[in-house]
């Protein structure tokens, strides 16, 4: 870093004269620092600067090596060597040593401290049952679907039997799965679209299915994706945990109905280049979760263009594809990729039994992709999170089953529809508004007239409050990383009917004690 | 750094005042200068010398610096283009006026994918992955397909499937929904680590198998979705990007380095020590990985070894434990083909050796998996066994990535417990094991063709130096390739499994039945006649 002193005015020319016309008399000397070493303090400062110089660098690349792990914590009771004398020739230098995990280990290790994951805990320590603990905690964070169950357990006790299971083998599953689960998608998201199975991968689940897919698309720790805010808890520990990747909040606010935007979506990106990163993907749910609201057609065209225009990769995760309600259509990325001649190599779609079939149990989850690398490369990785044999022998014949998955798609949209009319209304007996969602399995619940002071720790207090108080587990905004506070998002797959009563009752009770004078000015969009 | 350029000059009043702000004390006559570098600058290239020459070191600094903050594989190959990009002409862009408002500059650009991911997709072209595909695309099969591929290459176990196929027949329906199990017991949320009655069952057929002393304890268990993904999980939590494991090798080919970013550092074992695994070689291999500047984190070994198929004795796994105690390193032990010792030699386990004496017990993890030992394959269930508890509850929240459905762990409680069933099954399949050992053993013997003497799994160790026509790489690789495109059998070359001596291969004879080893003795008889006739 050189700095040259430009000739601005005559006294600075004077003061400090750079021009090589200058020197006529005395030496001509261009050296750094020179106005500091001169002198007679000269022969300190000529060697204390320098080596503070060095003493910073070191203090610097010391900071940027990866931290310490921090010691185990058994570390006061050393191993005692009760060896025979024969064995006990160790060194005395290695004996005392600890072993150590690794600081990304480590970090995992750490207790939970996120208000999503200690309520989940919390609730599914002490569960609520009617007969048996009725003073339990209802659990509304834990987006599962319950209300279609019963269709399931006939149809397995009707169609399951030993042959089923025992039967086959040759290690086909894979393939026959494939060709199944590719049906039934295409029964879900794909209308007038077949997807093709050599373009499905299939994983234990969702979340690995997200987890292989940014370790293809991003390269290196620091690599970022775009995410619109709110988003899934989880998304954190999927993408982040084991592949380093960076998750950039898009934020989207309640005056826009929490839809997306492009300007957001740039404004974001082009901050991140400025800090120097590299954006890789934007990774989005539709239907959003938590918020329950479907991309519009014209918005995925618009979100096409963007990532064409960038050149980044989309991440479409539809994993709610099939809990759809109401009015609004939803459309798959896929259908849009078949329709137009786009670049597709860029879109990957993950996708899930855990909800629309709510099978979480069965761990079954799937990446679509157009990109011949990306499948190639997650086919190697599904070595790590693979299907068990008995579990593809079961789904197989399920999933070909159409007219069973025809009527329980179809069944189970009406219970959600019915559930979420009900759960809303009673909301709204108390002043709580909904954001109007079409899908997914939980609301987004508006209370920011609840809380005091209207910041994060308000918000935070209220969830205690309904954990502890009411004993019900619904997730804060923050942990979605909502950018403003007072949200939170209430899954009602897991009631039954007669729950809800019980459970706004006990909300009642909370937002009595909240009873504020303040009233926030509300926007328009909501659920009247 | 900044550059004051300074030239002396008749003093003003102002530069006097200026010099002693500075340096606090201003000069009179003559200018005392102690400056690094001084005579470089000085002169009449001072001016460019002086401002290349703090540039220059800068660069360099900012070089080094960036250098340091690159982890792991700096992309000096790009991402190879994607071929349809390379051929075709960008696709056309078929969209309504309204949406062409796309900026050119993006339009051509191909989306790329990572280095990691390009890396993992090259490997489908090593010998081991081409030999078990074109083998399991083309089965052999007696009578329809007589002229298929001999699948020698995967470890898996079909000699018991009988068994298992049975007891699932007649048991399945009521271990998964039968009894007072409700639906939602298997579509609903798991704990993601494995249930608890699972974990309990499985560390009773451990000790089971094991035979000996070593017992279990359920709550320090983690179950996964299959052993590789246990051992990968292990060596993420052990180990930082970058940081090393030694592993003895021939070692087996598969590969825990994709996601982990670890390194491997192969610690050789010859044929002259029958392939046994010394500490001087560990020793020296560790030396040398430290002063090549890695860290060294552990020691992943496979008892019985992958593809030799020997055991660990007694006194070897003390010394490896004092080795790891010296150096403070901790040991993965793989005991998967636990269940497939012979009578001969005992397999001792090293939780039987950390139990027995007074270890670190922190640095001690133990893999172990269903699909080997049970013949379930697809089942996939591994298991971490660890004496640590940072492992253990970071372990434990990775399984979300790797979990076992529901109804295969109902399956497997329900199974596990039957212990009718699991001593009936640990019986036969060790007699059948023996019978088709030895058969493929003299079988190769007829062809001049020696095995390492194995005491454990399920394939064999066969010497071909004597059949490769240039002994290297390159000729065990032609002599594969002879194994697998004229006699179509599909064996795995040593070379696949890091082994630093070529003309080893490994055959795995538990895909096969009994009728069936004739067949492929003649394949290979073809082969080798070949090549002792060029030889």
């Amino acid at each position: 870093m050189t700095q040259t002193s430009p000739l601005r005015d005559p006294e600075d020319e004077t003061r400090r004269p750079v021009s090589p016309t200058g020197g006529r008399t005395g030496m001509r000397l261009i050296v750094p620092l020179q106005g500091v070493v001169q002198g007679r303090g000269g022969l300190i400062l000529g060697s204390l600067i320098p080596c503070a110089l060095f003493y910073f660098l070191q203090f610097y690349l010391k900071r940027h090596r990866s931290p310490p792990p921090p010691a185990s914590p058994s570390s006061s009771n050393l191993p005692e060597l009760a060896r025979t004398s024969s064995r006990s020739n160790l060194t005395s230098r290695g004996s005392m040593g600890q072993a150590r995990v690794s600081s990304r280990a480590s970090s995992i290790a750490k207790p939970n401290d996120s208000p999503y994951y200690i309520g989940l805990d919390r609730a599914s320590e002490d569960a609520y049952d009617e007969l048996e603990n009725p003073n339990g905690v209802i659990q509304l964070g834990l987006s599962e679907n319950r209300l279609s169950l019963d269709l399931i357990e006939q149809w397995l006790s009707r169609n399951l039997n030993g042959s089923i299971l025992g039967g086959g083998g040759g290690g086909f599953e894979y393939e026959w799965n494939r060709d199944a689960m590719a049906g039934f998608m295409s029964q879900i998201m794909g209308r007038a679209v077949s997807l093709n199975p050599s373009q499905l991968v299939l994983t234990s689940g969702a979340t690995p299915a997200i987890e292989i897919l940014c370790f293809c698309l991003a390269a290196d720790p620091g690599h970022a994706f775009l995410i619109p805010t709110p988003y899934y808890p989880g998304f954190d520990r999927d993408v982040r945990w084991r592949t380093g990747v960076e998750l950039i909040p898009v934020h989207c606010r309640s005056s826009d109905n929490f839809t997306l935007s492009i300007t957001a979506l740039d404004q974001a990106y082009n901050q991140v280049r400025k800090r120097g990163q590299k954006v890789r993907g934007l990774l989005l749910s539709n239907p959003s979760n938590p918020v329950g609201s479907i991309l519009t057609r014209e918005t995925l065209y618009n979100l096409l263009d963007f990532a064409r225009d960038k050149n980044i990769h989309i991440i479409s995760d539809e994993i709610f594809a099939g809990s759809i309600y109401g009015s609004e259509e939803f459309v798959s990325m896929a259908e849009i990729l078949d329709s137009e001649d786009v670049d597709r190599n860029r879109v990957h779609i993950v996708y899930g039994l855990s909800k629309d079939l709510s099978l979480p149990g069965f761990r079954v989850g799937a990446i679509y992709s157009w990109n011949e690398h990306v499948l190639t490369a997650s086919k190697q990785l599904t070595r790590f999170c693979s299907i068990s044999a008995p579990t593809q022998r079961l789904l197989i014949p399920m999933l070909s089953d159409t007219r069973f998955t025809q009527e329980y798609i179809e069944t189970n949209r009406k219970r959600i529809q019915s559930m979420y009319d009900l759960f809303v209304a009673g909301l709204e007996q108390l002043g709580i508004k909904c954001v109007k969602s079409s899908g997914g399995l939980y609301c987004w619940a508006d209370m920011r007239e609840l809380i005091r002071p209207y910041n994060e720790k308000g918000e935070l207090d209220l969830w205690d409050k309904l954990l502890n108080i009411a004993k019900i587990n619904v997730t804060p905004g923050s942990a979605c990383h909502c950018i403003e506070p007072g949200w939170f998002r209430c899954c009602f797959t897991t009631l039954s009917k007669k729950d809800i009563p019980l459970v706004i009752e006990r909300i009642r009770k909370v937002v009595e004690t909240c009873n504020l004078p303040l009233k926030m000015p509300t926007s328009g969009g909501f659920q009247s | 750094m900044t550059q004051t350029r300074i030239q002396p000059r008749p003093r003003t009043p102002q530069s006097d005042a200026d010099a002693s702000t500075i340096s606090g004390g201003g000069p009179t006559t003559a200018m005392r200068v102690i400056v690094p570098l001084q005579g470089v600058v000085q002169g009449r290239g001072g001016l460019v010398l002086g401002s290349v020459i703090p540039c220059a070191l800068f660069y360099l600094l900012q070089f080094y610096l960036k250098r340091r903050h690159r982890p792991g594989p700096t992309p000096t190959t790009p991402p190879p283009t994607l071929p349809e990009a390379a051929e075709g002409s960008p696709p056309p862009v078929h969209r309504v006026q309204t949406r062409s408002t796309i900026s050119p500059r993006g339009s051509n650009g191909q989306a790329h994918v990572s280095y990691r991911a390009n890396s993992i997709a090259k490997q489908i072209d090593t010998p081991y992955y081409i030999g078990l595909k074109k083998a399991s695309v083309d089965p052999y099969d007696e009578e329809n397909n007589p002229d298929g591929f001999f699948q020698l290459g995967l470890a898996e176990n079909l000699l018991c499937v009988d068994l298992v196929q049975d007891w699932i027949v007649a048991n399945a329906k009521n271990s998964i929904v039968g009894g007072d199990l409700s639906i939602s017991g298997i579509a609903t949320y798991q704990p993601s680590d494995g249930l608890m009655e699972l974990k309990v069952a499985v560390a009773g057929f451990m000790s089971r198998v094991m035979e000996r002393s070593a017992s279990f304890i359920p709550s320090q268990m983690i179950l996964t979705a299959g052993a590789a993904s246990a051992i990968e999980m292990l060596s993420f939590c052990l180990a930082d990007a970058g940081n090393a494991f030694l592993v003895p090798s021939p070692y087996s080919p598969e590969d825990i380095k994709w996601r982990t970013g670890v390194e491997i550092i192969p610690v050789p074992c010859r044929s002259t020590d029958g392939f046994s695994l010394s500490i001087t070689a560990l020793d020296r291999a560790f030396t040398q990985a430290k002063k090549r500047g890695l860290k060294v984190c552990g020691i992943i070994i496979s008892n019985p070894s992958n593809p030799v198929g020997n055991l660990l004795n007694r006194e070897t796994l003390y010394s490896l434990l004092d080795f790891a105690t010296e150096n403070n390193i901790h040991i993965i032990s793989n005991e998967i083909l636990a269940g497939y010792s012979c009578e001969s030699e005992e397999f001792v386990s090293l939780v039987e050796i950390i139990d027995s004496e007074d270890f670190d017990r922190n640095r001690v993890h133990i893999v172990y998996g269903l699909s080997k030992d049970l013949s379930l394959i697809g089942v996939g269930m591994g298991v971490i066994y660890s004496f640590n508890e940072n492992v253990l509850s970071a372990s434990k929240k990775l399984t979300r990535f790797a979990s076992i459905s529901a109804p295969t762990q109902h399956l497997l409680i329900s199974m596990l417990s039957d212990t009718n069933f699991v001593d009936k099954f640990i019986k036969t399949n060790r007699e059948r094991l023996h019978r088709i050992c030895s058969e493929f053993v003299v079988g190769l013997k007829r062809l001049g063709i020696e095995c390492v003497k194995s005491n454990a799994g399920f394939y064999c160790w066969a010497d071909m130096r004597w059949l490769i026509c240039s002994y290297s790489e390159k000729g065990e690789r032609k002599l594969w390739d002879k194994l697998l495109n004229v006699a179509k059998v599909n064996v795995t070359p040593g070379s696949s499994c890091h082994c630093i001596e070529p003309g080893w291969f490994r055959c795995c004879f538990t895909m096969l039945t009994e009728k069936d080893i004739p067949v492929v003795m003649e394949r290979i008889a073809k082969v080798s006649e070949v090549c002792k006739s060029h030889s």
